[in-house]
C-alpha cells in the first residue's frame, strides 16, 4: 500500500477520531458525577447538527449565529432531560436507568423525526470546500475546523475541571459523591451540570461533523455509540484518555473500511467495544479495581 | 390440581377458542405475531424479570435463528423441523460461549455490550449477502408441514405458533417456581448472596443466558416459516427496544405479564394505524413512564395503584 494512501486514512481517522473523543467526554462526565451511562447521549450530537439546520434554513439566520443558538438549545434539552427524566427516578436502580435513558432518547429521536423528516441534511461547511494537500493526501477545511474546535473544547474542559471551583466540585462528587455533599457541595447540581456540559459538548460534535457526514434524525445512535467506545477505551476519564480513545477509534475504523470493507466499517467499532470489556473493562490504561460489596 | 396448573389452563381455554369468536381474518394474523412476541418477551423476561442481567441484543439471536432456519430449508432444501433445533442449538452454543464473558458485566457496561453484539449480528445479517440475501432479505421460506397439513395459514398457524407458545409458558412457570427459578431470584436480590449461600451464579447466569437466546432462536424459526420471508429490517436495535419495552410494560419476571406487554405493544401499532412510523415514540414515552410511576409493570403495578388510591379513599373517610 502506497503512503499517500495511509496518510488519508489517517488523517481522516483523526478527524472522526476526534468526534468520537468529544462525545465519549460527554459520557464520561456524566458518568462520573452520577454513575449513569446516558444512552440518551447520541441524542444531543444529533440535535446539534439539526437545530443548526433549523436556524439556517427555516430562521434565515448566517452560520455564525445558527450555531451558538442550536447548542443552546441542545443544552436546555438536555438539561430538561435531567430534570424530567433522571432527577424524579424513585428507584434509580441501574435497569431502570438504562431504561429511561433509552427510552428517552428513543423519544427524542422519534420527535426529530416528526419534526425533521427522515431525509438526510447537509450544513454548508464553515469555511469552503477548497481541499488542501498535506504531504500527498488532502484534507478538507473541516477537518481542520474539526481538530481545533476539539483542541480548544478540551483545553477549556481541562480549565473547567481544574481551575474552577465549579469544576473542582464536580471532580469532587466523581471521587465520592457522599464525601462530597459532606463539604457542601450540591450534588444535585453538579448532576445537573454534568448533564447541560456534556450536551453542550455533544452539540458541538453534532455541529461540526455534520457538514462532513451529513445528518439526520437517526446519526444519534452510531455517533453515541461510538463515542461511547471512545469512553471505555479512555477507561470513562473525561481527560486525555478518553481523547486518545477516539483518536484510535476513529484511525482504526477509517483503516478498516479502506483495507477491508467499508460495510463492516461500524461492526469494527462494536468488536473493539466487546473485546474491550471482555478484556480490560477499566480501558487500555485504567487500573483494575477491586468491587465494594 | 395447584392453583397455578389452573391459572394456566384458563389462560390456554381462553386463548385457543379466540379463533371461534374471531371467524379468521385479519386479527388472526395479529394474533399469530401477538404468540411469536410473547415467546420473544418471555425469552428476554427470564433473563431480565428473574435473573435481574439485561440484554440489548435480542433481536440478534432472534434474527440468528429465523436466519438459520430459512438458508436451511429455503437454499439447501432441509425439513423445517430438522432445521429449528439445529437453529436453536447453534444459537444456545454461541450465546453460551458468549455468555461467560459478557455477563462478567453489570449494569450499563452488560447493556452496552449486549447492544454492541446485537448490532454485529445485524451487521452481518445485511453484509454476508451471498448467504442472507443482504438488505433485500431472503424468500422462499417453506411453511412447516406435518405429514400432508401444511400451516399455510392464518388459522393453521395460529394453532402451530399457540401450542409453541403455551408450551413455553408452562416450561417457564415450572422453571420459575423451581429451585432454579429461586435461585435465579437470589442472583437477582444479591450475587454475593446467592454465592455465599452455595449457587453456581456465574454459571447460573450464563445457562439463563443461553436458555433466553434458545428460546428467541425458536421463535426466530417460526417467524421464518410462517412469514416465508426474512430481512434484516426486522432484528434491528429498534425491535430489541421493542422487546425490552415489552417485557417492562408487562412486568419485569411475571411470565403473563410479557404476554400482556407483547399483546399490547403488537395490537397498538394496529390500532394506531395512522401513526405509521411514529409507533416508536410511543415505545420511548411508555418506557419512560412505565419506570416512572410503574415500575412493577402493569401485572404488579395496576393493582399496587388500586390499593393505593383505596387507601387514601380510605383515610379520607376515617
Amino acid at each position: 500500500m502506497q503512503f499517500d494512501q495511509l496518510l488519508q486514512y489517517l488523517l481522516s481517522g483523526l478527524s472522526t477520531g476526534a468526534i468520537y473523543a468529544l462525545i465519549g467526554i460527554g459520557f464520561s462526565i456524566i458518568y462520573n458525577a452520577t454513575g449513569i451511562i446516558n444512552f440518551a447521549q447520541g441524542e444531543f450530537v444529533m440535535l446539534g447538527g439539526m437545530v443548526t439546520l433549523l436556524f439556517l434554513e427555516t430562521g434565515k439566520l448566517p452560520l455564525w449565529a445558527a450555531i451558538p443558538c442550536a447548542v443552546a438549545v441542545s443544552t436546555a434539552s438536555g438539561m430538561l432531560f435531567e430534570r424530567l427524566a433522571i432527577r424524579p427516578l424513585r428507584q434509580p436502580t441501574p435497569i431502570n436507568l438504562v431504561i429511561i435513558t433509552i427510552g428517552g432518547s428513543i423519544l427524542i429521536r422519534g420527535l426529530a423525526m416528526l419534526l425533521w423528516g427522515k431525509d438526510t441534511h447537509a450544513i454548508p461547511p464553515f469555511s469552503g470546500e477548497e481541499p488542501l494537500a498535506v504531504g500527498g493526501a488532502t484534507i478538507l477545511p473541516q477537518h481542520l475546523w474539526i481538530l481545533g474546535v476539539t483542541l480548544l473544547i478540551i483545553a477549556a474542559n481541562k480549565y473547567y475541571f481544574y481551575h474552577t471551583i465549579s469544576g473542582k466540585a464536580m471532580r469532587a462528587c466523581a471521587y465520592n459523591r457522599r464525601a462530597a455533599g459532606l463539604v457542601g457541595i450540591d450534588v444535585r447540581r453538579m448532576v445537573l451540570f454534568s448533564f447541560i456540559i456534556s450536551s453542550a459538548m455533544g452539540s458541538v460534535a453534532g455541529i461540526i461533523v455534520a457538514p462532513l457526514t451529513m445528518t439526520a434524525y437517526d446519526v444519534g445512535i452510531m455517533l453515541g455509540l461510538k463515542g461511547f467506545c471512545a469512553a471505555i477505551i479512555g477507561g470513562m476519564s473525561s481527560g486525555g484518555a478518553t481523547v486518545v480513545g477516539g483518536l484510535v477509534l476513529g484511525i482504526l475504523e477509517s483503516l478498516g473500511a479502506g483495507l477491508i470493507s467499508s460495510g463492516y466499517k461500524d461492526a469494527i467499532a462494536f468488536i473493539i467495544l466487546l473485546l474491550l470489556l471482555f478484556i480490560r473493562p477499566q480501558g487500555l490504561f485504567g487500573k483494575a479495581q477491586s468491587e465494594r460489596v | 390440581m395447584n392453583r397455578d396448573l389452573i391459572k394456566f389452563l384458563a389462560f390456554a381455554a381462553l386463548i385457543l377458542t379466540m379463533p371461534l369468536a374471531l371467524h379468521g381474518g385479519y386479527l388472526m394474523n395479529v394474533l399469530v405475531f401477538v404468540g411469536i412476541h410473547t415467546m420473544l418477551a418471555i425469552g428476554l423476561n427470564l433473563l431480565l424479570g428473574y435473573a435481574g442481567q439485561i440484554s440489548l441484543g435480542h433481536a440478534g439471536f432472534f434474527g440468528l435463528g429465523a436466519y438459520l432456519s430459512g438458508i436451511l430449508t429455503a437454499t439447501y432444501g432441509w425439513n423445517p423441523w430438522l432445521a429449528m433445533p439445529l437453529a436453536a442449538a447453534v444459537v444456545g452454543g454461541l450465546a453460551f460461549l458468549i455468555g461467560f464473558p459478557i455477563l462478567k458485566l453489570k449494569g450499563h457496561y452488560l447493556a452496552m455490550a449486549t447492544l454492541g453484539m446485537g448490532i454485529i449480528m445485524y451487521i452481518t445479517f445485511n453484509e454476508t449477502i451471498g448467504l442472507t440475501g443482504g438488505p433485500s432479505g431472503l424468500s422462499g421460506i417453506p411453511a412447516i408441514a406435518i405429514g400432508t397439513l401444511t400451516f399455510d395459514s392464518d388459522q393453521k398457524n395460529f394453532y402451530l405458533i399457540w401450542t409453541f407458545t403455551l408450551g413455553m409458558i408452562l416450561l417457564t412457570l415450572n422453571l420459575a417456581n423451581s429451585r432454579i427459578g429461586r435461585a435465579l431470584r437470589a442472583v437477582h436480590d444479591s450475587e454475593v448472596a446467592a454465592q455465599v449461600l452455595g449457587i453456581n451464579a456465574r454459571l447460573l447466569k450464563v445457562q439463563i443466558f443461553a436458555l433466553s437466546a434458545v428460546i428467541s432462536s425458536i421463535a426466530g424459526s417460526l417467524y421464518a416459516h410462517t412469514m416465508t420471508f426474512i430481512s434484516p429490517a426486522s432484528f434491528g436495535f429498534n425491535f430489541s427496544v421493542e422487546l425490552l419495552t415489552m417485557v417492562v410494560i408487562g412486568g419485569l419476571g411475571s411470565i403473563y405479564g410479557s404476554f400482556l406487554g407483547a399483546a399490547l405493544l403488537t395490537l397498538l401499532p394496529e390500532f394506531l394505524r395512522a401513526a405509521q412510523d411514529y409507533d416508536i415514540i410511543i415505545y420511548g414515552a411508555l418506557l419512560m413512564v412505565m419506570v416512572k410511576y410503574l415500575p412493577g409493570g402493569l401485572v404488579r403495578g395496576v393493582p399496587g395503584l388500586f390499593r393505593k388510591l383505596m387507601k387514601k379513599r380510605g383515610a379520607r373517610h376515617a
